[in-house]
C-alpha cells in the first residue's frame, strides 16, 4: 500500500469534511478497498473511516420500509432483516464468508457498486432509495454502470430505505474461488409491479430485466420465464463462462429465485 | 506516525503505526503474537482469523487503527489459563484437524466464533461456516470433526476417516 493519512470521525459533518481533501476517499468496511489499496491500484492521501458513525449504524422498520444505516455490516443485516424482509437478510449472510460478513457494510457495496456484487441487485431489485449526507437517489437513478454510481465527489451513503415486498428471493450462482456472483437474480413482487434485477451478467453492472418482469406481472411463476432470455451481447464474458453461459444463466437463476420466494 | 490502544488477550497493548498498518502487521510485528498468520495477503485464506470486539475478522484486511480501543482475541490467548489445550484446540489434535497447521490459528478462532453464536452447529453449518478459511492440507473432514468434536456432538457420522 502506498501512504495515507487516516481519521475517524465521529458524526457525518467531520466525514464530509474530512473528504474535502483532495484525493481523500471514504473507507467503509475496507472488505474491497484495502486488497484494492494493498495491489497499488488506488492512491488516496486520506482515508475517512465512516465505521465509528453511530448515525451510519442505524435499523429501523416503519410502514413497510426497512432502513439500513450506511455503515451496517453485512451480518448485522442479516441478523436485523431476517424476519421484516426475509430474502434481503439471506442476501446479506451469503456474501463472502463470516469474516468478511463481520467486517462488510452495505454503504461501502453499494458506493463501490462492482458488477458482481449482490447489494446492488437487492437495492435495484427493491426500488431502493440511497439516502446520502445531501439527497436521495432511487436505485434505477444510483447505478451507472461498472464501478460507476450517481455519487458525487465527498458524498457519503448516511442510509438505504428498502420498501418491503410481498415476497421476493435473490438466487445466486456462486463463483466459488472469490464467492461473488458468477450471475445473481432478484425478484420481488410488490403491489405496484415485480422487480427483477441482475448482477454478475453485464459488462455495464446490475440491470433490471423488464421481459421478466412483464411475464411476472402477468403469472408470478418460473414457467411464465420460459422462452425469455437475456440478450448474451453485452454480458461479461471471461475464463469463469462465456457471454452465452452468463445470459442462460439469468433465466435460471430468475426462475429459481421466483419459485423461491416467500 | 499514531498511536494505537487496544486490549489484546485481555492485556492492554498500544504501539505507533502508519495509517496503512494492517492489524496483521501490528500483532505480528509490533506484539510480536506471530501466531496470527498471513496466507495469502488477499482476503481469501482466513489464515489471519482473529477476534475483533468478539467478531471473527480477517486481520490482513483491517487497519489497525480501526481497532484502537477494541478487544482483540488471537490465537495466542486461547489455551486454558495453565498452559493446556482449550476444548478446541485439544479436539483439532485429537481428530487430527491439522497437517501443516499453517491455516489452524484461523482455523481454531473461526471454530471458536461459530461455536460462540452456535453452539452445536450441524457438519453443514460448520462446512458453510469455513467458507472463508481454506486449507490444503487436510481436506477438510478432520477440521470438520474436531469442530463437531469440540461442540460435543458425535463426530462418527461424518465422512471419509
Amino acid at each position: 500500500m502506498y501512504e495515507f493519512e487516516f481519521e475517524k470521525p465521529s458524526t457525518v459533518a467531520e466525514a464530509v469534511a474530512a473528504l474535502a481533501d483532495e484525493d481523500a476517499q471514504a473507507l467503509g468496511g475496507g472488505q474491497t478497498l484495502i486488497p484494492t489499496l494493498k495491489q497499488r491500484l488506488a492512491m488516496p492521501s486520506k482515508l475517512v473511516s465512516l465505521t465509528g458513525i453511530p448515525q451510519l449504524k442505524e435499523i429501523s422498520d416503519n410502514d413497510g420500509v426497512l432502513t439500513i444505516g450506511g455503515a451496517v455490516t453485512h451480518a448485522a443485516v442479516a441478523e436485523a432483516a431476517a424476519g421484516s424482509y426475509p430474502a434481503l437478510a439471506d442476501l446479506a449472510g451469503h456474501i463472502g464468508d463470516p469474516a468478511v460478513r463481520n467486517r462488510g457494510t452495505i454503504g461501502g457495496s453499494l458506493a463501490n457498486n462492482d458488477p458482481a456484487a449482490c447489494y446492488p441487485a437487492a437495492a435495484l431489485g427493491s426500488g431502493a432509495t440511497i439516502v446520502t449526507n445531501r439527497r436521495e437517489i432511487t436505485a434505477d437513478e444510483y447505478f451507472q454502470g461498472l464501478f460507476e454510481t450517481a455519487l458525487e465527489e465527498g458524498e457519503i451513503i448516511t442510509a438505504v430505505r428498502f420498501p418491503v415486498p410481498e415476497k421476493a428471493s435473490y438466487q445466486k450462482f456462486l463463483q466459488p474461488a472469490s464467492r461473488f456472483a458468477l450471475v445473481g437474480v432478484f425478484v420481488a413482487k410488490y403491489a405496484a409491479g415485480v422487480r427483477v434485477a441482475v448482477t454478475g451478467a453485464s459488462e455495464e453492472g446490475v440491470f433490471r430485466w423488464a421481459e421478466a418482469e412483464a411475464a411476472l406481472d402477468a403469472d408470478f411463476a418460473p414457467g411464465a420465464l420460459d422462452g425469455l432470455s437475456v440478450d448474451a451481447a453485452g454480458m461479461i464474458g471471461d475464463l469463469h463462462g462465456t457471454k452465452e453461459y452468463r445470459a442462460h444463466l439469468a433465466g435460471v437463476m430468475a426462475k429459481r429465485a421466483v419459485a423461491a420466494a416467500r | 506516525m499514531a498511536k494505537v490502544s487496544m486490549t489484546v488477550n485481555g492485556k492492554a497493548a498500544s504501539g505507533d503505526v502508519e495509517g496503512r498498518t494492517l492489524l496483521s502487521s501490528f500483532l505480528r510485528e509490533e506484539l510480536g503474537l506471530t501466531g496470527t498468520h498471513v496466507g495469502c495477503d488477499t482476503s481469501q485464506c482466513g489464515a489471519c482469523v482473529v477476534h475483533v470486539d468478539g467478531k471473527a475478522v480477517k486481520a490482513c484486511t483491517m487497519l489497525a487503527l480501526e481497532a484502537e480501543g477494541a478487544e482483540v482475541a488471537t490465537i495466542e490467548g486461547q489455551a486454558n489459563a495453565d498452559g493446556s489445550l482449550n476444548t478446541i484446540q485439544q479436539a483439532f489434535q485429537d481428530h487430527h484437524g491439522l497437517q501443516c497447521g499453517f491455516c489452524t490459528p484461523g482455523m481454531v478462532m473461526s471454530a471458536a466464533a461459530l461455536l460462540k453464536d452456535n453452539p452445536k452447529p450441524s457438519e453443514a453449518e460448520i462446512r458453510d461456516y469455513l467458507e472463508g478459511n481454506l486449507c490444503r492440507c487436510t481436506g477438510y473432514h478432520n477440521i470438520v470433526k474436531a469442530i463437531m468434536a469440540a461442540s460435543g456432538q458425535d463426530v462418527s457420522s461424518i465422512a471419509a476417516e
